[in-house]
This record gives C-alpha cells, structure tokens and sequence, in this order.
C-alpha cells in the first residue's frame, strides 16, 4: 500500500514545478521592471518599488501567503458584490493553485528586483552611451545591449532566489494546493508512516535543487563566455 | 476608523503574549515564542558552525564527507519538510519512544528548536566555511612566519577574520531565520503568525491580523539590519573605502 502512495506522492512534482516556475516568471518579470524603476531618475516610481523591495523581504513569505489568499478572497467578493449594482456577475472563488502562484511570484519580485538592480549598475554606462550612439532607441539599447551583458551578474543571485523560491513552494500545501507536501500529509493520514512520507518528499526536493544547481552552473557557463578570466587563480 | 481602533485594542495585546483582561507577556504567546525560536537556535547554530566548518574543510575525506552530506540535506530541503520529518516522523519509532528523550521530542516546541538548530547550522557553517577558504594567504603566512602553532593561528587569526567577513552573509540567515520561524504555527505552536491565524479563523477577517503580524515581523526585521550594520561598521571596518573625509580623520 506504501508504495502506491509513495507514487501519489512523487506525481506531485508536477504541481510543484508548475507552481515553482510559474511563480518564477511572474518574479522574474516584477524583479526586471522594479529594478528599472529602482534606478529610474522618477521620484515616485522610485519610492514605489523601494517600498515594495523592503516591506516584501521583511514580512515571512507564510504571513504573506495567508494575508494574500484570505484578503483576496474578500476584496473580490466585494468587488463582485459591487459589480452587481451594474450586472449579473457570479461569485468566483480563488483558485489556490493561482494565488498560489501569484503570492509566491509577487514575492520573489521583491528578491528579484534586488538581484537585479546590482546587476544592471554592473554593467559599464559606456554600453549603454555606446549603444544610444549608434541610434538604437533606450527600449533597444536595454533589450539589445544590457539585459544579454547583465545575466551573467544577476546568475549567483538569480541561482541563490530560485533555491529558495522552489523550498518556499511548500508552504502552498496550507492553502490546500494537492503538491508534494499536501498530498503527504495525507498518506501520512493514510498510513501512519510519517517519517518515510516525508523523507521521499526529502527527496524530491533535493533532487530538484541538484538538477537546479546543475543547470545553473551550465547556464553560467553559456554566459560568461565573454568575459575574460585570469591565466591562474 | 473608530471600529478599526477598538479591533486593534482588542487584538494588539494577544501579539504580546496578552489579553484584553491579562497583562502583557502573562504568556510566551507571540512576540516572546518568535524571539525564543530564533535566538536559541542562533546561539546553538553559531556554536556548532565553528567547529563544524572547520571540519567542513578538512583535508580528509572521512571528515569533510559527512558534514558536505549534512549541509546538503538541510540547505536542499524545505525547513517546513525537516519540521515534519521530525515532528510526525519520529514518533514512529519505538526506540525514540522508549528513550528518555521523548518527553522532549513529542513537544512541538522542543522539535522546532531542533529542526531550526539543524537547519540554521547547516546555513551558519556554509557561510563561514566558505569565508575560512577564501582566507587571505598573506594572513596565514605573517602568522605562520612569526612561528604561530595551527591551533594558535587558526583561533588567533583565520576564525576572527571569517568571523568578521561573515558577518554581511550571517545577517541574510538570521532574517531567514526569523521569517522560517512562522512555520511553528503549523504544528498548533502560537508565535506572532498562530497568534494572526488564531484571531482571523475566530473574526473570519484576514486584514489586521496579518497586517499587525506583517508589521511586527517588518520591525524585527529592520532591528535585525540596524543591529548588523552596527557591527559591521566596527568590525568590518577596514573594508570600508578610503574617502577624503576618513583620511583627514586618520592623519
């Protein structure tokens, strides 16, 4: 019987991994565009994503997930309820799948807009000078000449936020998303192996962070091919 | 806005450990369970790291071995995993059962230190292991030619220098730290995130709890950053750049 739980739960990886990589497009997205208003010489885009950056990374990502997820659920209600002064709208609940997705991504943002800001004040101003020259537009000059030179900056950081993203996917289980750790804790209900339960979700998790560690090192290497290394360390 | 302030009268107090009709701290409720759950296993972490990231780079296998093993475990799992693992899983043995340590191991409190001890270690080790290899040679070698023995130099030069060059990455984990601790709340401990999930599933209103449990955890967070800073600036002081104002100052 073990067994096929065991196999229920490592199905779970999927859910997992979709969450984990949705989550880390939206982060990725929110980290780019904050670390261009962090730098931006506009006071109040300035201040916006400055506050975004420190109270996000002060509050517990659980305490964030909860707020998000409960709050959510009552400000759409509201809104719908709103709405319905003009039109038939019928109550949506929030997917938990989605808000997790959406909590998790809205806070790697912050980690993201961090790693990314150093990396972008790494690369030399001539670039861009040099590319604003030539006539590029500043839409070109930052797709075209920044964001290929400032990846192999943002790399070790980059690599350090996804490890912690993928760990902190776990606690979406308290919202009830069926992934690893949810459906665990009900074959540790089932079976009363908790130990074995969780050690194979022990597992999957490191086994996800060692094929990360391993694709990040590669990526690392496919993008600092320009730059230029000293003969011995 | 009158109604939000008799919300916060009533619900402030549970953070501190209080009531409305009790004293504040009349409990370890909140406040005081979050800072025994990331001080204590500080000081535990920070004391085990030193030897352990010594050994960590030892030049023997069968030393290095089983702490990279260690490190690797807890820093590729989730803390939320390792709290399970260790809460639920251990019951299940009979030996764990039979053993004097049971009182302790089927406390969720007891369990928690545990798991962040293990998991902050693991953390705590790493960084400092890594600062002890990126040790400057010229250190080593200026002790070594004024004759030092390896255990003098080692306690005398290499681990207050990693000490110090710590200090930037240390500050990072001890806020991982506080931030991990919120999971207690799932194993039915009541720290300043169980006090916010006790008030929202009695009120059904998620906005102040969370929001009074986001503040404090703010709050600690910027004293965490202050106090590190603090250090930083007198024990990292060398590193700082020489800037006109400093040199007119030394000279």
């Amino acid at each position: 019987m073990m067994h096929l739980y065991l196999e229920h739960i490592v199905a779970g990886v999927g859910v997992t991994l979709l969450i984990a990589l949705g989550s880390l497009l939206i982060a990725i997205v929110l980290g780019l565009f904050g670390a261009v208003c962090k730098l931006s010489d506009f006071k109040l885009l300035h201040l916006v994503s400055d506050a975004y950056s420190t109270i996000v990374r002060g509050v517990p990502e659980l305490v964030w997930m909860l707020f998000l997820f409960f709050g959510a659920q009552i400000w759409l209600n509201q809104l719908i309820g709103w709405l319905n002064g003009w039109m038939e709208v019928d109550s949506i609940d929030i997917d938990p799948m989605i808000a997790g997705i959406v909590t998790i991504g809205f806070i790697y943002g912050a980690y993201m807009t961090e790693t990314f800001r150093g990396a972008l004040l790494a690369v030399p101003a001539g670039q861009r000078e040099a590319g604003l020259s030539l006539g590029m537009s500043r839409f070109q000059v930052f797709f075209r000449i920044i964001l290929p030179q400032m990846v192999v900056h943002a790399l070790p950081g980059f690599a350090n936020n996804w490890m912690v993203l993928v760990k902190s996917t776990a606690l979406v289980s308290v919202l009830g998303v069926s992934d690893l750790m949810h459906r665990a804790s009900l074959a540790k209900s089932a079976t009363g192996n908790a130990f074995g339960v969780y050690l194979a979700v022990c597992l999957v998790y490191l086994a996800i962070t060692s094929v990360s560690i391993w694709l990040l090192r590669l990526c690392e290497q496919r993008f600092s091919r320009g730059i230029r290394k000293a003969v011995s360390a | 806005m009158n109604e939000l302030i008799s919300q916060l009268q009533t619900e402030l107090p549970d953070f501190f450990g209080g009531s409305t009709d009790t004293a504040l701290f009349s409990t370890s409720d909140g406040l005081i369970l979050t800072l025994l759950l990331q001080l204590i296993p500080m000081a535990l972490g920070l004391a085990l790291s030193i030897p352990l990231a010594f050994a960590r780079n030892a030049t023997s296998v069968w030393i290095a071995k089983p702490v990279w093993m260690y490190t690797c475990l807890f820093r590729g799992t989730p803390m939320l995993v390792q709290l399970f693992l260790i809460y639920y899983g251990l019951a299940q043995f009979d030996i764990v059962k039979d053993s004097s340590l049971w009182d302790y191991l089927r406390d969720p409190y007891c369990c928690a230190l545990l798991t962040f001890t293990l998991n902050t270690t693991a953390y705590t080790m790493e960084i400092l292991a890594g600062q002890l290899r990126g040790i400057d040679w010229r250190e080593i070698e200026a002790a070594q030619s004024l004759g030092m023995s390896r255990w003098k130099m080692n306690m005398h030069i290499v681990l207050p220098s990693a000490l110090r060059r710590s200090l930037p990455a240390y500050s990072n984990e001890v806020i991982m730290l506080l931030h991990g601790t919120s999971i207690v709340s799932l194993v039915t401990l009541t720290d300043i995130t169980g006090v916010a999930r006790h008030i929202y599933s009695d009120t059904y209103n998620p906005f102040e709890p969370f929001m009074i449990a986001g503040a404090i955890y703010l709050m600690l967070t910027w004293l965490i950053t202050r106090i590190f800073m603090k250090m930083e600036r007198r024990w990292l002081a060398f590193l700082k750049p020489i800037t006109a104002n400093s040199r007119a100052k030394t000279q």
